[in-house]
């Protein structure tokens, strides 16, 4: 049976030499980061290219876009927190973008990596830190403050605020890369029972007719996952973007 | 042609006004449902919105609060392997710590699943 974690390794493309003893390379998983990147510009800039005042499909499909980022972000955030709308909306059109491309079959999936979700929740909080120091000076650390605890409680409450807080961008990352390696492993299980199996069908006789009910229950099964892993790229990047909001309104409305 | 203000009142009057006071009725009522059909979309929408989770079955729910609590002993566990590190405390820092980070995975889960209005889960 194939190996279901072979999907994930990573390959070197095109080595770049080395930085310590780390070595530094153009690696699959760049190549899809660039093509993600790369797919994102190139349909925006076509689809907003004839920009007509009754849209086209591509542009209709580009406003939408536009809109449902915009409006989570209004909701979740407040109108002030349009300032950030550039990061907010390149963070959810990537994380969206590298889902969906990780599920075409023999593409690799960037976001089942930790260390690209990491890097992408460590700059929202660094963003979130950044900004609500510069908006709000040392006021922002009224955000470790809770309201209403009785004040023997309050040295506890702030230590466990603080953790709380930086446990924030490991649930973020987290969640994104266990879902995206969680759903892809259960594909490539079910796929390799159905290749089993179909290898017994081939073989005849009764364990042949039980292999062909054997093999199809995993085909149903595959294409069921198929159809969940779309829904499940679909709301991890939506979840990752609504998160990032919350926590940039966290930034911009300190102490509540 | 009637006065404007009479129009919506007033319905004895010469066929060509009784129209257009039906019209303007009309139009008022459709205006009506526009509004209410409208407002109740946006108050749904507005509904999902604030609660993101909410309907994306019991699986993507525990796959949610699971990360939530296990980031919280998480960040715990490694404020404490730091603090260790840095002061020489071994194994007290990692120990209170861990214990602090159980503390912070609660109360992500309490915010998370709503159980608790506090910040972090606005909407």
């Amino acid at each position: 049976m194939a190996n279901p974690i072979e999907q994930f390794e990573i390959k070197t493309l095109v080595p770049l030499g080395k930085i310590g003893g780390t070595e530094i390379a153009f690696t699959n998983s760049a190549l899809f980061m660039v093509g993600a990147v790369a797919l994102i510009t190139i349909g925006l800039t076509a689809a907003t290219a004839r920009r007509s005042l009754v849209p086209g499909r591509f542009q209709a499909g580009a406003e939408v876009l536009y809109e449902f980022v915009a409006k989570t972000l209004r909701e979740a955030a407040g109108h002030d927190a349009m300032q950030f709308f550039p990061l907010v909306f390149s963070l959810f059109t990537f994380v969206l973008t590298c889902n969906l491309l990780g599920l075409v079959p023999g593409f690799f999936t960037v976001t089942s990596h930790v260390i690209v979700t990491a890097s992408l929740a460590l700059l929202v909080i660094g963003t979130v830190i950044v900004a609500g120091f510069v908006k709000h000076g040392f006021h922002f650390l009224g955000l470790f403050v809770p309201s209403g605890v009785p004040f023997w409680l309050l040295p506890f409450m702030i230590v466990i605020e603080v953790v709380s807080f930086l446990s924030r961008p490991i649930s973020l990352s987290l969640r994104l890369f266990a879902n995206m390696l969680a759903g892809h492993i259960a594909l490539k299980v079910f796929a390799g029972f159905i290749v089993s199996l179909g290898a017994l069908a081939a073989s005849g006789g009764v364990t042949g007719i039980l292999g062909v009910a054997g093999a199809t229950l995993p085909l149903a099964m595959a294409v069921g996952l198929t159809a969940l892993e779309f829904l499940v790229a679909a709301l991890q990047a939506y979840v990752f973007t609504i998160l990032t909001c919350i926590y940039l309104h966290d930034a911009l409305h300190p102490g509540h | 042609m009637a006065h404007p203000d009479e129009r919506t009142e007033r319905s004895d009057e010469k066929p060509a006004e009784r129209s257009q006071a039906d019209l303007s009725a009309r139009l008022k009522q459709l205006d009506d449902r526009l509004d209410r059909a409208t407002g109740s979309g946006r108050s749904d929408d507005a509904d999902k919105a604030s609660h993101p989770m909410s309907n994306q079955g019991a699986l993507g729910q525990a796959f949610r609060l699971s990360a939530e609590f296990v980031s919280g002993v998480i960040a715990g566990g490694a404020l404490g392997l730091i603090v260790d590190k840095v002061f020489g405390s071994a194994p007290w820092g990692l120990i209170i710590c861990l214990v602090l980070g159980f503390g912070a995975g609660l109360l992500n889960l309490a915010r998370a699943s709503g159980a608790f209005p506090g910040r972090g889960q606005k909407g």
